[in-house]
């Protein structure tokens, strides 16, 4: 029992609830609410988007895309044409994977970068869509969207959503790491990578990266619909090339390949531009500074290099 | 090993918490304010903030306001809607503010709309869209001209002069693509037809392909653009190079002297809708708003060396229109204050003079707009 | 037979004004897709010599064309102002490769095109703090009196922008085939481990190949100003279309850059002429996924498979 307890895998998600149950005692009102809330609705897209990056090598630009297409799906099935919430959040789902499985399976054949380059062009695509047609999306400058109702039950306020991306954050994390533990990603991972070595061994590697694509794409697309429903006023920016690079961000700043880093990449680029509000026009140097300076100094990102150190220092003093 | 990096992490948290508290004095009267001064929408929200902070300052040289001193609370949201909810969410329930002057652009006041109207916190926008304020909402105000009344304005001039054929340019971003909307909606009241209806990118750079066609197409008279920024003076120079002799007309997206520089002299002969601000020199003495305006521009041009544009007189205004409640209603309560900002009459500001009414939440007419022409560098009074 | 000649007449006469048309699109597309091809380069020299996307590279525009504005207001004349501008975008495209990506050289390429975003964040921000926010017009090289041709017109500053984007194409071909650091480059590009292993200082050749970049960066920076204008955050925009110029031509090829760049600009001119200006942008994303479902290599890339 305690041997279990113990094991990485279950004992960080134990302190993961034990930190989301316990956070709200050092949240003084809503706005902190707020804030914790868009950390737990990016952790949950970077927890995806990790997948595709540190476990398939493959980086996307377009994830935002996919955020923007579950937000305004949701969004406009709900607000114009009267859809449960709960349904808009499924076809949204429904229409980003088939949507990233019909891109990713010719293009994760290849090698080199190109699965970025084609959700550069489907993020961008996205994107524009949703800003020209303005009479169904109301362009540019954003549209409303109505609560989450299930069940003739609203989910409203700061309070009760909390606990929901709270929930959801941990049972993404929990997800990710059954995906991570699968065989064909403990096989990817036991042959360091190669994927030559991979497929000699007779693992599907493109199915594989696939998977974790699309995996990754829906999870954004969940996230987009529950983020429209939470703020309840969506912009194209969401679906925008700079939120896409922002969540790759949030990736490699915490930590590729490790989960808990992707979490803490995400707490950072999130509380980050809160902390630097009172610096007005030199925001966008210190950000920028810190951005390069942590990556410079710690190029595995956040928690892959402390962990690291945090080794060194234990089996030294031992 | 897992857990210690949590506790760190927790510990980190907790300091950013209390990084974020606000450490201010409780007496002051706090207003928020979050505006784009930076970002693609930032010569509209630079001058924004410069005025407010400096009649600020002004007010607690003179003593403040019924005898506290007045405290801004500022965020850049940098024209990006999230940011604007989340700052107004921090203004509301962290700051505690007493009312919020903001929302360079219509996306960021639309954002923040819900949120204020659910904290019931009385707040004047700065931004052009109509949606703003109409339908009327309870706790929101703006001092701008709407893009409606921008198109209705040039439409005036347009049938006075006889045009009735006309192709439309306007920008894909939220200011353009909604004055577009409004303009279609205008032009059959003034009975002008809209024969070409273009559009381009807030960062285009060239756009001549656009106005190529335009050129080409038989009938038209006169050519609208519904801009801001640097893109209409792009197509003011590509307009020249072609050598398209029609009419061109610009919306108040370009009142400022930047415009002029920009556009050089392509810009001879262009016609748009601004406010008086632009003129104030020229103005007749008689007219109601000279002594405001010449005001405002010595301050702001002694302040910041820099030339005034209209938009910072969006900010003086709406600054002058919350200074006016709080002292009418003698208090700070939200719904005094906003009771007492719904009855403002007869408010000469430097964008117009203001009534409003539980109808009519920005409270400025046509005349609040002028016909100006570019001559020489220069502005000139059309009407 | 009578009736036929007047109509005869129209249709040329028709016909006449399509292909001034055309023409003017041509021109405006080329002068603009330039520029693209020149920021695209920039990006195709640092992704060769490292894989690397240097999405700071739309900064080095930025600095090329804002740091000319500014020596002018200090006084220089525009020749000095512009040779200095280019020189600071030099200097700083150096020190971004010393100061930033070689300190971490060991580290994944993502985490390396994390900090150029780093890095056009920071700059972008100084700009902004040193420059301000305006826009700033550069003056024109030989004024402002348009030419006509065909039917169409052309600034003197579009002859500027072409004959420079030629003369650096040119002057860069050469430097490629003849002088040793563009072998060197060259060889990097082809096989690092190779380059490596007969004596080449590959890191040597990304620090050549930065300020390389940011010298083309600037120049499109600075003759295009004149034209289109210039502001602290003019990078996000032209860095973005000069990426998308590099993908088209297949990253990573010099001619496919090129060619990228002005594909890209005269495809934007003629999709907002003849198709639709809300969708001009889109179009030549559209022609990068077809791109790469059907010719992923690009249009002058290498094999899509990678050797093992």
């Amino acid at each position: 029992m305690l041997a279990k307890l113990t094991h990485p895998r279950i004992g960080g998600l134990l302190i993961l609830s034990l930190i989301i149950a316990l956070l709200p005692l050092a949240l003084p009102n809503n706005y902190y609410y707020d804030v914790a809330i868009k950390i737990g609705i990016n952790a949950i897209v970077v927890v995806g988007l990790n997948l595709l990056i540190g476990y398939a090598g493959q980086i996307s630009l377009g994830h935002g895309g996919f955020f923007g297409l579950g937000a305004y799906t949701s969004g406009i099935l709900t607000a114009v044409y009267g859809w449960p919430p709960l349904l808009a959040l499924l076809t949204g789902v429904a229409v980003v994977g088939v949507l990233s499985f019909i891109v990713a399976r010719p293009i994760l054949r290849l090698t080199g970068h190109y699965l970025a380059m084609a959700t550069l062009g489907l993020g961008i695509i996205i994107s524009i869509v949703i800003s020209n047609e303005d009479w169904l999306t109301g362009g540019p400058d954003g549209m409303y969207v109505e609560p989450f109702t299930l069940l003739g039950w609203e989910l409203y306020g700061e309070k009760p959503w909390y606990w929901v991306i709270g929930a959801l954050l941990v049972i993404s994390v929990w997800m990710a790491m059954n995906i991570v533990d699968s065989p064909a990603g403990r096989a990817l991972r036991a042959v360091h990578g190669s994927e030559v070595a991979a497929q000699v061994v007779g693992v599907d590697t493109t199915g594989y990266k696939v998977l974790l694509f699309v995996v990754s794409a829906v999870f954004a697309s969940v996230m987009g619909s529950l983020f429209a429903h939470y703020s309840g006023f969506i912009t194209p920016a969401q679906a925008g090339f700079f939120h896409s690079i922002e969540l790759v961000t949030m990736v490699v700043l915490g930590g590729m390949a490790s989960t808990y880093g992707a979490l803490v990449g995400a707490v950072l680029l999130t509380v980050l531009p809160q902390l630097l509000s009172g610096f007005e026009d030199f925001e966008m140097v210190i950000f920028g500074l810190i951005l390069m300076l942590t990556l410079i100094f710690m190029p595995k990102g956040l928690v892959p290099t402390l962990t690291h150190k945090l080794k060194d220092w234990r089996g030294g003093r031992s | 090993m897992l857990k210690s990096l949590f506790t760190r992490g927790a510990m980190l948290a907790v300091c950013a918490v209390s990084l974020l508290s606000p450490a201010l004095a409780d007496d002051a009267i706090k207003i928020g304010s979050f505006l784009s001064a930076t970002g693609p929408a930032s010569f509209l929200g630079d001058p924004e903030l410069k005025t407010l902070q400096l009649y600020i300052d002004k007010l607690n040289a003179e003593g403040g306001l019924l005898g506290k001193k007045v405290e801004l609370i500022h965020y850049d949201d940098a024209g990006d809607a999230e940011k604007a909810r989340t700052f107004v969410k921090r203004l509301l329930d962290n700051d505690k503010v007493s009312l919020i002057i903001g929302g360079t652009t219509t996306g960021t006041t639309m954002a923040a709309i819900p949120l204020v109207e659910r904290a019931k916190i009385p707040f004047i926008s700065l931004a052009g869209g109509i949606d703003i304020i109409d339908p009327v909402k309870k706790w929101v105000f703006k001092t701008p001209q709407t893009d409606r009344m921008a198109a209705a304005k040039i439409m005036e001039d347009m049938k006075k002069r006889g045009y009735t054929k006309i192709a439309l340019l306007s920008e894909t971003s939220g200011f353009g693509r909604s004055g577009r909307e409004q303009t279609l909606k205008v032009a059959p009241e003034y009975g002008i037809d809209i024969v070409l209806d273009e559009t381009y990118g807030p960062k285009d750079t060239d756009m001549t392909a656009q106005l190529t066609k335009i050129k080409n197409t038989e009938g038209v008279q006169a050519v609208f653009v519904f801009g801001f920024g640097q893109g209409p003076a792009i197509v003011t120079k590509n307009y020249a190079q072609l050598g398209i002799t029609l009419p061109l007309y610009q919306s108040h997206g370009v009142a400022s002297n930047s415009y002029i520089d920009l556009a050089g002299d392509a810009a001879q002969g262009v016609l748009i809708s601004a406010s008086a601000l632009l003129i104030t020199d020229d103005l007749p003495a008689d007219d109601v708003q000279k002594t405001v305006l010449v005001n405002y521009k010595k301050d702001y041009e002694t302040a910041f060396k820099a030339p005034v544009s209209t938009f910072g007189a969006y900010a003086y205004d709406g600054l002058m229109l919350a200074v006016n409640a709080i002292k009418k209603a003698g208090s700070t309560d939200p719904s005094k204050v906003r009771d007492a900002i719904e009855q403002t009459e007869g408010y000469v500001g430097a964008t117009g003079v203001v009534n409003m009414s539980p109808k009519d939440h920005m409270g400025l007419d046509l005349t609040a707009f002028r016909i100006l022409e570019i001559k020489d560098g220069g502005w000139v009074l059309i009407q | 037979m009578g009736a036929g000649r007047p109509l005869l007449v129209i249709t040329a006469g028709c016909s006449g004004i399509m292909f001034a048309e055309f023409l003017q699109y041509l021109f405006s597309g080329m002068t603009i897709g330039a520029t693209y091809a020149l920021v695209g380069l920039g990006f195709a020299i640092i992704y060769n010599a490292s894989h690397v996307i240097n999405f700071a590279q739309g900064e080095f525009v930025m600095i090329g064309g804002m740091a000319t504005v500014f020596l002018i207001h200090i006084g220089l004349p525009l020749p000095v102002a512009i040779l200095g501008a280019v020189a600071l975008a030099v200097v700083t495209g150096l020190a971004l490769e010393k100061l930033a990506v070689e300190p971490a050289r060991n580290a994944d390429v993502v985490t390396l095109i994390i900090i150029t975003i780093g890095a056009s964040i920071f700059l972008r921000g100084l700009a902004q703090v040193l420059w301000g926010k305006e826009f700033f017009a550069l003056p024109a090289f030989s004024g402002n009196d348009p030419i006509h041709l065909g039917g169409a017109t052309l600034l003197p500053q579009s002859l500027w922008v072409l004959g420079i984007t030629l003369a650096i194409v040119v002057a860069l071909a050469w430097f490629f085939k003849y002088t040793l650091i563009g072998k060197a480059i060259l060889a990097t590009a082809c096989n690092a481990d190779a380059a490596k292993m007969m004596g080449i200082n590959t890191q040597f050749i990304l620090f050549i190949s930065f300020g390389l970049s940011a010298l083309l960066g600037a120049v499109a920076g600075i003759i295009v100003a004149p034209i289109t204008l210039t502001s602290y955050d003019v990078g996000i925009m032209l860095g973005l279309k000069g990426f998308v110029a590099a993908v088209l031509g297949g990253l990573g090829s010099a001619v496919g850059a090129i060619v990228g760049g002005l594909l890209l600009g005269i495809i934007e001119a003629m999709a907002a002429g003849y198709i639709s200006s809300d969708y001009k942008d889109a179009v030549p994303f559209v022609i990068i996924l077809l791109i790469l479902f059907f010719l992923p290599s690009g249009l002058f890339g290498a094999r899509g498979t990678e050797r093992v």
